[in-house]
């Protein structure tokens, strides 16, 4: 689960400067296999730039799914039903194993597993702003299952077509499973909505909550997040962010009011002669205050990192065998 | 310590500002290459890497991670320090390969020449 690659905003375009120290004829060479459609292998040249973007956005994007299963997890041991019980530890544990995927690819571009989970657990590296949020009742766990997968997809599929090989097979690997997520998700929210008055209050305050980090969760809007023409042509970022949440409000929106339920938007429409979604413009002050760490639940989301990796420290070393070194994976 | 909506958080018992030691490398040990067979008579197929200490445990990853879903028959790890690749850079090497059609059945066309023939022994 995952929504797209936070940039600080502190971090101006500097990737002029970045290319001058490039060798030409190999930004060149390098630049026209991706414009041929041909992927960029882990041994290929690459410009420092591509690297360093590539590496802080596949480490973000794992370190999404690590985080995103502690959200969810939260209603393992109270899900209404075995069923829905087993179905739950099945998504967030396909969560956990897309977090194994995606820092593999990372690990392909030079940075360690070991290094990722440090800059995870002091908070250096992002990860995912929506699960810094709460799920009060079992209801937020089905509206992120169903939208927050949603919006996941839209960035996975897109990404899947970019021009890094390993992380394109990771992602095509992790779209497969997505979608059972939500399916799972919304057949989740429609028992509710279609269920009791309680099942629909439930449901619907879980929406309401949900919406803005749902509206944040494709990163800020272009008007604000100018620095994507270089991550594009490289085919690192596929889609603008804009263009994402367009395509997420087209696809399910309808399907919302289908249920009866409201978006807590009174200027969503969508405009008939653009055919763009008109919506109040998200609180970008807000994303940025619970990014840098000011969320209901950053602190305890770290904190439950930490105390696994501690607890299990000593599992780790007793596995260890007497002889080993790293070698960076093929692929 | 942490008040949480999660039970099992709360159970746990975790301080907040729970600093803990930075892991060190290898803690997360070596990869191992995994290969995916999905029914007998395939090809074992790469589908990736798994960290594990030891073969063993290599292989009890890579079935969690790579056959939890769909047909498996067979899973092959192997450390990936054991692979010895070919380079991208030398790929130059197989550039005249599709050249050499004489290596191939389409390489070889007789019907003109067979249907000549005929034709001359009619004559």
């Amino acid at each position: 689960m995952y929504g797209n690659a936070y940039i600080d905003p502190n971090e101006v375009n500097k990737t002029h400067s970045v290319l001058a120290d490039e060798d030409p004829k190999l930004l060149a060479e390098f630049e026209a296999r991706i414009e041929r459609g041909e992927k960029i292998e882990p041994k290929d040249w690459m410009p420092k730039e591509y690297r360093k973007q590539l590496i802080r956005m596949i480490e973000q994007h794992g370190h999404s799914e690590i985080i995103g299963a502690l959200p969810e997890g939260t209603w393992i041991t109270r899900a209404p039903g075995f069923k829905r019980k087993l179905a739950l530890m099945a998504k967030v544990q396909d969560e956990v194993g897309h977090a194994q995927l995606l820092y593999s690819a990372a690990e392909t571009l030079g940075k360690s597993r070991e290094a990722m989970i440090n800059d995870l657990i002091t908070g250096k590296s992002k990860y995912s702003n929506v699960f810094n949020y709460p799920a009060f009742t079992w209801a937020d766990a089905c509206i992120i299952a169903w939208l927050i997968d949603a919006g996941a997809i839209i960035n996975q599929v897109a990404n899947a077509k970019g021009s890094y090989g390993p992380y394109c097979r990771a992602l095509d690997r992790i779209c497969t499973e997505e979608s059972f997520h939500l399916k799972y998700g919304h057949d989740n929210v429609v028992t509710l909505a279609t269920g009791t008055p309680v099942q629909r209050k439930m449901v619907q305050e879980a929406l309401n909550r949900w919406w803005p980090p749902i509206m944040h969760f494709f990163g800020p809007s272009d008007k604000i997040s100018s620095h994507t023409e270089i991550l594009m042509k490289w085919k690192v970022k596929m889609a603008t962010n804009d263009d994402m949440r367009q395509q997420f409000l087209n696809m399910y929106v309808p399907k919302i009011w289908d249920l009866g339920l409201t978006v807590p938007d009174a200027n969503l429409k969508k405009n008939e002669t653009t055919g763009k979604w008109e919506y109040t413009e998200p609180d970008w002050d807000e994303f940025k205050r619970v990014i840098n760490g000011g969320g209901p639940c950053n602190a305890e989301r770290l904190a439950v990192r930490r105390n696994a990796e501690e607890r299990g420290r000593w599992v780790r070393e007793a596995l260890k065998a007497g002889q080993t070194a790293y070698v960076v994976p093929f692929a | 310590m942490i008040e949480s909506l999660d039970p099992r958080v709360n159970r746990a018992a975790i301080e907040l500002d729970n600093h803990i030691e930075p892991l060190s490398p290898l803690d997360q040990w070596e990869t191992y290459e995994v290969f995916h067979q999905k029914k007998r008579g395939d090809q074992h197929m790469h589908v990736g890497i798994v960290h594990a200490a030891n073969p063993e445990m290599a292989l009890v990853f890579a079935k969690e991670q790579f056959g939890r879903r769909g047909l498996s028959a067979n899973i092959w790890v192997v450390n990936t320090k054991h692979v010895f690749a070919s380079t991208y850079e030398d790929a130059d090497i197989f550039e005249t390969t599709s050249e050499k059609i004489y290596r191939e059945a389409g390489g070889y066309k007789v019907m003109d020449k067979i249907n000549q023939y005929k034709k001359s022994q009619k004559a």
